[in-house]
């Protein structure tokens, strides 16, 4: 690294945004402010409230709304650089769908294993957060256990990826085998090593175990709060009735979690649907892994081509909608709880 | 005595076995919550005694073994992948990015969080609910057309356009997350504060900023992370460009160009780590908060 520029260029570079942007900002708000103050009576609440999710609303609609348009748009036009492209309606879609061997190559390898995400990530997910949150609740050391489990919350998919290409990591049968997986599949049940992240029988559900251990601290802590909410009197009634742990389980605490499970449940969803970081450093989507987020970069980067690309993207976005409008309504119905 | 004695002592020998019962009882419970935590510690902990193992004893034995005599650890594999790589000018950029990028979106969102909370102006409740929405839009809808800006103004592979990206993605969160915490202050404050003449301004700078201190906390500690563990985003605006790569893309290249030397990476990994790690163990609380406060985020 060249101390010189990173000392002279970049570290003034740093310190003039850190400082200057909030600055900037907070100037233009005052600006604004002293300008409204100059507004007759009756406009003045009608501009002030522009003047201050201006810069909000900016950014969202360069770098959200007008792109998810853009990409829409850009999925219909003929060519690799679709501006200059002809309309062709959906015959990027036919072509992104047909592309190698219909249905057992390309895109269609994606959307299963996306299906397989979606499926078993969720469920998988949910069950040990649920596990942990209930159990953990339980026990006097409950802080720094949740802490421990949590953790993998913290740190990249990245780093995460390497630390399960490791966990997975194979020897032939015979050898002393490193990866902790395989040592424990040879050493404790006899049986031969696995190939985790070659093996199509198995590699999609190492990938999705390695992310499930990811989040399941995310579900736990959240779905520890909400327990936390139910008040001890429910419970104690219910034992005194005679009710069993596993009862009291089922009937009180399970419906009274129910609608924190379904939230976490969405966004589980979404980062399924999402998937990518784990899958682009572990196998980068070879070995039939690939899914939907990886087939769109390898379509930008390394087929380069936009039109197929935006179209992998919208299919994308098409299978977020139903869960975004899900979100949609779970928002409104709180607010009108109010 | 003796007799009142006997009646006291007597319960307390019935409860003795009741309660190891209970003891026995909940074993169980100990066992499994040991068990799953063990196996939940495990993976990041064979990476850590794997990045300080010597290089031969990498490829012939298990990280496990080093646990037991003799101990035989070792700094090489960080010395080397520090001299050898990118690694310690990718941990500058990570900074570089991280840092303006949670500032920026902090302070957008924290004066458009004000508006839609204690401000009236047509359509907010339902710009509102379309930011509600865009937080579950996949970022890859989002690529083409803004690289296709970001090349037109001479952006691509720079730090602002990740800076901004950044900004534009995460202000839906952030802008949530703070007008969830601004509505919450009581009103009568902002009624007293009219009272005694204060402007919008004072009411913004004097009452709510200094109040909101936690969920502004939690805020930048989420967007931090957020961004310092991004790969995406990073990967599609700046290209693969050594100069400006974080350590995120880093890591990813090395999984690639090693080969052989695959032990490095577990130093690597562990140092892209360890900023993460202490963010996460001295801040937990508000990194908490800020989940339970918006779990929408992706």
């Amino acid at each position: 690294m060249d101390v010189g520029t990173l000392l002279t260029v970049q570290l003034p570079t740093l310190l003039a945004v850190v400082i200057g942007v909030p600055a900037v900002l907070a100037g233009y708000i005052v600006l604004g402010e002293f300008l409204v103050r100059r507004l007759p009576d009756g406009v003045r609440p009608s501009v002030r409230p522009w003047i201050w999710v201006g810069p909000a609303l900016l950014f969202v609609a360069l770098f959200l709304v007008y792109p998810v348009f853009g990409t829409v748009y850009r999925s219909l036009l003929a060519g690799k650089d679709a501006p200059g492209g002809a309309f062709v309606g959906l015959g990027n879609y036919a072509s992104v769908l047909t592309l190698n061997n219909f249905p057992n190559g390309g895109v269609w390898i994606a959307i299963r294993d996306n299906v397989y995400w979606l499926i078993f990530y969720t469920i998988l997910a949910l069950l040990f957060g649920l596990l942990l949150a209930v159990l953990t609740d339980r026990v006097p050391y409950e802080t720094p256990v949740k802490s421990l489990i949590f953790m993998p919350m913290a740190i990249s998919f990245t780093a995460l990826a390497i630390i399960w290409r490791f966990m997975f990591s194979y020897q032939p049968p015979g050898e002393p085998q490193t990866g902790t997986l395989n040592a424990i599949l040879t050493g404790l049940f006899h049986a031969p090593p696995i190939t985790w992240v070659q093996d199509e029988r198995v590699n999609n559900f190492a990938l999705i175990g390695a992310a499930v251990w990811g989040i399941t601290g995310f579900v736990m802590v959240i779905l520890s709060a909400s327990l936390k909410g139910i008040p001890g009197e429910l419970l104690e009634a219910a034992r005194v009735d005679g009710a069993g742990e596993l009862t009291i389980f089922r009937r009180v605490i399970f419906p009274l979690l129910m609608p924190t499970i379904t939230v976490v449940g969405t966004t589980l969803v979404i980062f399924a649907l999402k998937a990518f970081d784990i899958v682009y450093v572990m196998t980068a989507g070879n070995y039939h892994t690939d899914v939907l987020a990886n087939t769109m970069y390898k379509t930008l980067y390394l087929a380069q081509n936009f039109a197929n690309s935006s179209a992998i993207a919208v299919i994308l976005l098409i299978a977020v909608i139903p869960v975004l409008i899900f979100n949609l309504r779970q928002f409104r119905a709180v607010e009108s709880r109010r | 005595m003796t007799i009142a004695h006997e009646e006291v002592a007597a319960p307390v020998q019935i409860g003795v076995a009741p309660r190891i019962l209970e003891r026995l009882g909940s074993l169980p419970l100990h066992v499994g919550i040991i068990v799953l935590t063990i196996a939940w510690i495990v993976p990041t902990l064979g990476l850590l005694v794997s990045s300080f193992r010597p290089l031969g004893a990498f490829t012939t034995s298990g990280w496990w073994t080093a646990l037991s005599p003799p101990f035989n650890f070792t700094l090489d594999n960080y010395q080397h992948i520090l001299n050898t790589s990118n690694l310690s000018r990718s941990f500058f950029n990570s900074f570089m990015i991280s840092i303006p990028a949670t500032v920026i979106p902090t302070t957008v969102a924290a004066f458009a969080a004000y508006a839609f909370s204690w401000m009236r102006f047509w359509g907010r409740d339902w710009i509102f609910l379309a930011l509600v929405g865009l937080l579950a839009v996949p970022l890859q809808v989002t690529f083409i057309p803004v690289l296709s800006l970001f090349i037109k103004w001479g952006l691509s592979g720079t730090f602002l356009a990740v800076w901004l990206a950044h900004t534009g993605y995460g202000l839906p969160f952030a802008i949530y997350l703070l007008a969830n915490f601004f509505r919450a202050l009581p009103t009568d404050l902002f009624e007293s504060a009219e009272i005694d003449g204060a402007g919008t301004l004072t009411v913004f700078f004097r009452i709510v900023l200094p109040l909101s201190v936690p969920a502004i906390a939690s805020l930048v500690i989420f967007q931090f992370l957020w961004v310092w563990n991004d790969l995406l985003v990073a990967l599609v605006y700046l290209g693969g460009t050594p100069e400006v790569a974080p350590l995120t893309v880093t890591l990813v290249n090395l999984v690639g160009s090693l080969g052989q030397g695959l032990q490095y990476l577990t130093a690597a990994a562990f140092i892209s780590m360890i900023v993460p790690l202490i963010v996460f163990f001295s801040l937990q609380r508000y990194f908490v908060r800020g989940i339970l406060a918006g779990s929408v985020k992706g």
